[in-house]
């Protein structure tokens, strides 16, 4: 039961926008500092389209995505309309609003500094407000779903809230908390000197205190890529989610443990004490059960859909799945990338083995896979599910559909495997200019260049998706019924207080914050002369 | 169900995810803070507490050694963005009479064909820190030398105001046709050369870099071979003892006579 389809469409298509501008930057930053391109151009320009690329595929394009969808489940699953209209179209306008600030001084070159901020690099005051008008935004959702989560349970009481909800509402906290840290950097650290009230930054404290949101918003970013392989995925391939329970674990998982394992990002900087790094690292490792549970659980619920289609013997189910639904299909890839980018990701987080692949191309390679990959191709399949329920009209370009999930794997795929293998080489991340003629380098060309066309491919794709989203504001017009979410194979009648509020694991999260963040940022904040001058970015030009 | 305490031992969900949780935090800072740093061999800790500390980061006294003083005098002057950019019209009056000791090289509006550098127009912070050089010995010329000597640092800093306030002139090589040499405008970043331009114009300006457009190709040569061979070594941090130590005869004479050609 969707309400507010217009509130949902806004968020979905402004999302979808936004990706599409920031998907052809990343393109172009590809074959710029590719062999295919000859040195010709202004290196400024690239930093400049790093920032944009990466402040609106990191903060504005998830964020949109995780409202949208979160108000879309809060109608659907709550069977009742949104508590908070206006507040949410007033979020929705922050985040839009902040998008555009950000975006300004970002195509001046007036911030180009990444959109991790990288102090004591500074740039325009403009490009910080309107990034912490995006966050404001943001928590105004968040706020919005804590809201309609107490209501509701306040009304039903004794009920299980629904599954999407309850992960719905995880997330929301989740990015509720870890968004605190980059506030604080830009509140305490970063603005006061972007205004010229300081000249000088804590660059070690500032980047902690980053490190507090880096993390964890890749998990703010994967949640409603969870909650679609749990609540849409085997409803869409007409099966049951083999556990309700064990995917409340996997939830509550992530809102414990995604968020105080930041540091980890810092295991090369000089601020954090070895010990600290180590305990990071050791948390790091345990984010990896939740999705390890949710690949089992996955698995297992596929296999219960298979064999209800006649699957049978113990790979022979797999072939019986129904691949020609894009929704099978776009799951089924974006667990091969998780894979993939999970194998990886193991290798970063282990303090000894980062340190061969720091800051090189396979850390971009790493988040790319996750991100743009496994996260991402979930998004054009909630897009692909919500859609007809959005419009009230008819998405049935299937064949498209099929053709641009395969195309965003096989592009994705090409760009990444040749960034791994060219950062393990050596070739450092965020430089505007290679040269290949260089005997050391040269053996790397060959990588460099699979990996542009595979971005010029995973452009191919996003206009593909683009195209098959405006075909369906004009397709024949039908009712396209409830919108509804997997149903599990044992419906939970009763389950633990712990598995149905948020109490317990807020505790434990802001627990742990304090244990593995405490003692860092209060030495940092104790200690005298740690700050150095700030370096201006675009000043003077 | 919603009559469940969750905040309670009653509660086994709360009794088992509080412990295990506290279990790996224990177990992760005591194997981090004290068994790791215990097992390093070069770390040279006195007790339990002292690896604490060493892990947790907290800083510690450095150990005293002494340091390598070179055999030579360092510039001691500390650049800054902001320095000796505020124009003072008293101070560039001063300058211009004590600039007339300077003429009969630099040429009485700061220009020459002398091979000697061009300083009209240079920024006051590049003319004041080479006089300040001169004076402390870091950079050593026989013309030079006796003459800063005698000034005060109010002279320098005039002198230097005096220069800058002096518009730049057209070289007499003027040639902007000519095509940009790669190491004016890409560097080498294999050999670790930035761009020539990326500190000294065309791409941006950096503190305490010359204006090198129209300066004598003979003097920008001299030095280059100066900054390699170390007979010239009050850059700072070695910035351009590194970079001409790395650069080919070739690209030398290359950017001597590109930025003799720029206005």
């Amino acid at each position: 039961m969707l309400i507010n389809k217009r509130l949902i469409a806004a968020h979905f298509w402004l999302a979808f926008i936004v990706f599409g501008v920031a998907l052809v930057l990343g393109a172009w930053q590809m074959f710029v500092r590719s062999p295919l391109n000859a040195w010709h151009f202004n290196p400024e320009f690239y930093y400049r389209s790093v920032t944009a690329h990466g402040s609106a595929m990191g903060y504005v394009f998830p964020t949109l995505i995780a409202m949208g969808f979160g108000y879309a489940i809060t109608e659907a699953s709550l069977e009742k309309e949104l508590v908070g209209r206006r507040w949410a179209w007033v979020g929705f306008f922050l985040v839009a609003v902040g998008a555009v600030v950000a975006m300004i001084p970002v195509s001046l070159g007036l911030a180009s500094v990444l959109y991790t901020f990288y102090p004591p690099m500074v740039g325009n005051p403009f490009y910080y407000i309107g990034v912490v008008m995006v966050v404001v935004g943001s928590w105004i959702w968040v706020a919005l779903m804590v809201t309609n989560f107490v209501i509701w349970k306040r009304e039903n009481p004794g009920k299980p809230v629904p599954l999407a909800m309850y992960a719905n509402v995880a997330g929301s906290l989740l990015w509720g908390w870890t968004a605190v840290g980059a506030a604080l950097e830009i509140l305490f650290q970063i603005l006061p000197v972007a205004l010229g009230l300081k000249s000088t930054i804590d660059a070690g404290l500032a980047r902690v205190f980053f490190s507090w949101t880096l993390h964890a918003i890749v998990y703010f970013w994967l949640i409603p890529t969870y909650i679609a392989y749990y609540t849409i995925f085997p409803r869409a391939i007409g099966g049951r989610l083999f556990s309700d329970a064990m995917a409340r674990i996997s939830f509550i998982l992530f809102v414990v443990v995604a968020m105080p394992i930041g540091v980890h990002h810092l295991f090369a900087d000089p601020q954090v004490g070895a010990g600290f790094k180590f305990m990071h690292s050791v948390f790091t490792g345990l984010v990896a059960l939740p999705t390890l549970l949710t690949v089992f659980t996955i698995c297992a619920s596929a296999e219960i859909a298979s064999r209800l289609r006649g699957g049978r013997g113990a790979f022979g189910w797999i072939g019986a799945l129904p691949w020609s639904n894009p929704i099978m299909l776009a799951t089924a890839l974006s667990l091969v990338m998780l894979g993939f980018g999970g194998a990886g990701g193991l290798i970063n987080m282990s303090y000894q083995l980062d340190a061969t692949v720091h800051n090189t191309q396979w850390i971009t390679g790493h988040f790319h896979l996750i991100f743009g990959g496994a996260i991402v191709i979930m998004y054009f399949a909630i897009a692909y599910d919500l859609w007809p329920h959005l419009t009230d009209r008819a998405l049935d370009s299937f064949g498209l559909m099929r053709t641009q999930l395969w195309l965003w794997f096989i592009g994705m795929i090409v760009t990444t495997f040749p960034w791994h293998y060219v950062g393990i080489l050596g070739m450092p991340r965020r430089m505007a200019y290679y040269d290949y003629a260089n005997p050391a380098i040269s053996p790397q060309a060959l990588s460099v260049t699979m990996s542009a066309i595979g971005g010029f491919i995973l452009l191919l794709s996003g206009l593909l998706f683009l195209l098959v989203l405006i075909r369906g504001q004009f397709g024949a017009r039908g009712e396209a019924g409830a919108y509804r979410f997997a149903v599990p194979l044992h419906m939970p009648e009763r389950i633990p207080v712990a598995l149905n509020s948020f109490g317990l694991w807020l505790a434990l999260m802001v627990g742990l914050t304090v244990v593995n963040y405490g003692f860092p940022i209060a030495q940092l904040m104790a200690l005298n002369e740690t700050s150095v001058p700030a370096v201006y970015v675009g000043a003077g030009r | 169900m919603s009559d469940q305490p969750l905040f309670s031992l009653r509660n086994p969900w709360f009794g088992a995810s509080v412990g295990i949780t506290a279990a790996i935090a224990v177990l992760s800072a005591v194997a981090g803070l004290i068994w790791l740093p215990l097992a390093q061999p070069n770390l040279k800790l006195a007790g339990v507490w002292d690896a604490i500390c060493s892990a947790a980061g907290v800083p510690r006294a450095a150990v005293q050694e002494t340091g390598i003083k070179p055999d030579f005098k360092t510039s001691n002057v500390v650049m800054t963005s902001e320095m000796l950019t505020k124009v003072n019209q008293v101070s560039i009056g001063r300058g211009a009479t004590l600039a007339q000791r300077c003429a009969i090289c630099h040429g009485p509006q700061g220009v020459s064909d002398a091979h000697s550098p061009n300083l009209a127009g240079q920024f006051a912070a590049v003319t004041y820190k080479e006089l300040n050089d001169f004076k402390t010995g870091a950079r050593v010329s026989v013309v030079m030398s006796p003459f800063a000597a005698a000034m005060s640092d109010q002279d320098m800093k005039d002198v230097a105001a005096y220069y800058a306030y002096l518009p730049r002139v057209p070289s007499n090589n003027l040639d902007t046709g000519r095509p940009a040499p790669v190491i004016v405008v890409t560097g080498a970043p294999m050999r670790n050369i930035a761009p020539c331009g990326s500190c000294h114009g065309d791409v941006d300006n950096k503190a305490g870099s010359p204006w090198l457009g129209g300066q004598s190709a003979v003097y920008i040569k001299a030095q280059l071979e100066a900054f390699a061979s170390g007979a010239r070594r009050n850059d700072i941090s070695q910035q351009m003892r590194n970079i001409a130590r790395q650069m080919t005869a070739d690209e030398i004479d290359q950017v001597a006579h590109y930025y003799e050609a720029q206005p």
